[in-house]
């Protein structure tokens, strides 16, 4: 353990870089941060990113990599910051990913590449997620494009939705030469990327950059169409001569709790509150004409523990909300929300209320939202998630005045493309069936991925589907074969 | 974008659209509907196709001048661009052979009946039309209901032309006639549905109404349109926008649609301040758009 790997650009012994610490994250200050929609996180500049890059082990077996859904070339990457080559080890990650920018930002890499570093178990893993991020954000600052040119194959590809899932499969299959076309419903590209996520965790130039470099591999784009409305997967297969269609819709359709009250003015889904928000820049209101209620010195509460509750509820206190609350029925340690975010929010000053369950939305006198009415939960035995089930404790119900509450508990499978396509097969719940590797539906020629099979996950499983299904798209369009 | 190949006023602050969307063109059904977004800045609104041409690739709307949105989009003209239009959404109006149909539009919802009436029509279905204005020059579409019904009849709220009163009136009138009616389909403004639903509800008359709460997507994504169906939650976007008149919770939907009154009353007032200024931003970034496309082409 005590000398460089062979070969090693860096000189630290082993020994050495365990005992670095970790470099910090530089971030936006929380009484600032709070004032705006800036970027909290502001990203290593090179010095921190070579300083982050020493504490590689360099493992002769990286198990990093074995741990990342789309197997970016962890190691391989930070060796080429290590040397200052910041444009080689962007074009390294790409590869694999050609979101980088984004899954720097947004991909829980602690689930994932960061769990399965060695200086975990010592201490704290590599920053691999903060590298990712300053290389990717280092190509685009230079605007380096390395365009790959391949030769067409005559094939054509269309992929439903311009989420992850369909970005990263659209950047594989362009690659390998195959005509690709992108449909989009909504008027901007990067479906959840855009609607869901805040410009204060993914700027949306970010994304508009990465979409433009995927322009610039050939990838064609087209907005404003409702696959299963404005046309359907027969007819692209029959009439527009698609040779293979991906669908990556994600599982857009916002869950309710289903108590009395939620129809009040003032109730959103998270959907509905951070679409006006993201996509439609409420916050700039009226520079943009669509409008959200005024916020400003108002409660406003989410209910929810995932990454989207956590959003919502930073964007609320954003715009001028007087409290923010999270109102989460189990425990902190069942939260689904990234560590990092919570730090975020705990740090802006959101109140957490855990172990608490809405039951009841009231009115005001004029009938909008005035208050909501919860119970507070004990945790039980496990339940089907392996959680331990909340149940609610008898007469332990409590109000909290409220203004705006919004409901972050989850989504499910729009049926619009699915009713629209006989013969494609879904299951109870109404997502569709596809095989876990080569993600073939019961459809010839037709793919799925993403939150559309598996229900709501995160972008860096999206994107891993979207791979495999790239593969497999390819090697049938290569052979033809569909099999039994 | 989405060249306007034709515009002009059918009624004082109403004005028909021909618009290039070729795609849409060809799916659309009565009922349905499209979302619109007119410029970067702009909010997306919901309007209903009035009936569309699938051989030249244009659908046709009818909009009536009431917020920001609504104003800007009818001082466009002939060869201006609308950035994004998106549909057809919705699920479209059941059309088989009821029998006797009578089919209500208030005021622009004339517009929105208009496709309804004729596909029941061409079903086999006696038609029944009954339209509704506040004033004689607000009629709309008279002669075209009139080709596709089998009678037709116009009222003014101030009697200024055809009967004096509201549709609902007309509508009270046939049902105390003992007229058999096998359906009826109102589209309109949301106290004349609520109404119409409250005068069939204990004869028992199917009633549907076409319903037009606050959206945003129109593709299921964000619930914001939810309606209260027999104390449950719908999407209007997805589920409808068509319902079941005797169980739409009516006082929800108002209450729903009032949610940003005060904010559209300052975006209103912020354009007509300006309104010059803001309809030559908007046409001059849609020349612009359209000039890019052309280059790239």
């Amino acid at each position: 353990m005590s000398q460089p790997p062979p070969g090693s650009a860096n000189p630290l012994p082993l020994r050495d870089r365990v005992k670095l610490p970790r470099q910090h994250m530089p971030e936006q200050p929380s009484e600032l941060r709070i004032l705006n929609f800036g970027e909290v996180n502001l990203g290593y500049g090179p010095e921190l990113a070579q300083q982050e890059a020493q504490r590689c082990l360099e493992c002769a077996k990286p198990t990093c990599m074995d741990n990342c859904p789309v197997g970016v070339k962890v190691k391989e990457f930070v060796q080429h910051i290590l040397v200052g080559d910041f444009s080689g080890a962007a074009a390294i990650i790409r590869q694999d990913n050609v979101l980088p920018a984004i899954t720097g930002r947004v991909c829980p890499q602690e689930d994932h590449c960061e769990a399965g570093c060695k200086l975990h178990k010592k201490g704290e893993s590599l920053g691999i997620g903060y590298l990712e991020r300053f290389v990717a954000d280092y190509e685009q600052r230079l605007g380096i494009r390395h365009v790959p040119t391949v030769a067409a194959t005559g094939k054509k590809v269309a992929i439903v939705g311009s989420g992850p899932a369909g970005l990263s499969a659209a950047g594989d299959l362009v690659q390998k030469g195959h005509q690709v076309r992108v449909f989009e419903a909504l008027h901007e590209l990067g479906g959840v990327l855009v609607y869901g996520i805040p410009e204060f965790r993914l700027p949306k130039g970010i994304i508009r950059e990465q979409i433009d470099y995927m322009r610039a591999m050939g990838v064609e784009f087209e907005t404003d169409v409702v696959v299963g409305r404005t046309i359907t997967i027969d007819e692209l297969m029959h009439e527009e001569g698609f040779d293979a269609i991906f669908i990556a819709t994600g599982a857009g359709s916002p869950q309710f709790l289903g108590i009395p009250g939620e129809h009040l003015n003032g109730v959103y889904s998270a959907n509905e509150f951070l679409t006006r928000i993201n996509l439609m820049h409420a916050y700039e209101f009226p520079a943009y004409d669509q409008p959200m209620l005024d916020l400003h010195g108002k409660d406003v509460a989410v209910i929810g523990g995932g990454n989207t509750a956590l959003d919502t509820i930073r964007s609320a206190l954003r715009l001028g909300a007087r409290k923010a609350y999270v109102l989460y029925r189990r425990s902190e340690t069942e939260m689904p929300a990234r560590v990092e975010e919570v730090k975020h929010a705990r740090q802006e000053g959101i109140e957490f209320h855990m172990l608490t369950a809405p039951v009841e939305f009231l009115p005001d006198e004029k009938g909008w939202l005035g208050a909501v009415r919860c119970q507070r939960m004990e945790l039980g035995e496990p339940d089907a998630s392996g959680r331990r089930r909340p149940q609610p404790i008898a007469g332990s119900e409590f109000e909290v005045p409220l203004s705006v509450a919004v409901i972050a508990v989850g989504t499910s499978a729009n049926p619009v493309v699915q009713s629209t396509t006989p013969g494609l097969n879904t299951d109870k719940r109404g997502y569709i069936s596809a095989d876990s590797v080569t993600q073939r539906t019961s459809r010839r020629g037709v793919f799925a991925g993403g939150d559309i099979v598996t229900g709501s996950a995160t972008v860096i499983l999206a994107m891993g589907a979207g791979r495999r299904a790239a593969k497999s798209i390819h090697e049938y369009l290569i052979d033809g074969g569909w099999g039994g | 974008m989405f060249p306007i190949v034709e515009a002009g006023f059918i009624a004082p602050g109403i004005r028909r659209f021909v618009i290039q969307a070729p795609r849409i063109a060809r799916k659309q059904q009565p009922g349905q509907f499209v979302i619109l977004r007119l410029y970067e800045h702009g909010e997306r609104i919901p309007l209903t196709i009035e009936s569309s041409d699938p051989v030249r690739g244009t659908i046709n709307i009818v909009v009536q001048s009431v917020g920001k949105t609504t104003r800007l989009l009818n001082s466009l003209e002939a060869g201006d661009a609308i950035l994004d239009v998106v549909g057809p959404l919705g699920k479209p109006t059941e059309i088989k052979q009821f029998g006797t149909v009578v089919v209500i539009g208030g005021g622009v919802g004339a517009a929105m009946a208009y496709p309804g009436a004729a596909a029941l029509k061409r079903a086999g279905n006696t038609v029944i039309t009954i339209v509704g204005a506040r004033t004689k020059e607000l009629v709309i579409l008279e002669r075209e209901l009139a080709a596709v019904s089998d009678s037709l009849t116009v009222t003014t709220d101030d009697g200024s032309y055809g009967v004096r009163g509201l549709v609902i009136d007309k509508l009270r009138r046939l049902v105390e006639q003992g007229t058999r009616i096998d359906l009826v389909l109102a589209v309109g403004p949301i106290p004349m549905m609520k109404a119409v639903a409250d005068l069939t509800r204990a004869p028992h008359i199917p009633t549907v109404v076409s319903l037009n709460p606050i959206m945003i997507d129109g593709t299921g994504m964000c619930g914001g349109c939810r309606v209260l169906l027999d104390g449950k939650s719908k999407f209007a976007c997805v589920d409808g926008p068509e319902f079941d008149a005797h169980q739409v919770n009516f006082d929800v939907l108002i209450q729903r649609n009032s949610m940003y009154r005060s904010a559209e009353r300052e975006s209103l007032e912020e354009f007509e301040r300006d309104r010059a200024a803001q309809i030559g931003a908007v046409r001059g970034a849609a020349a612009e758009a359209c000039a890019l496309s052309e280059e790239s082409r």
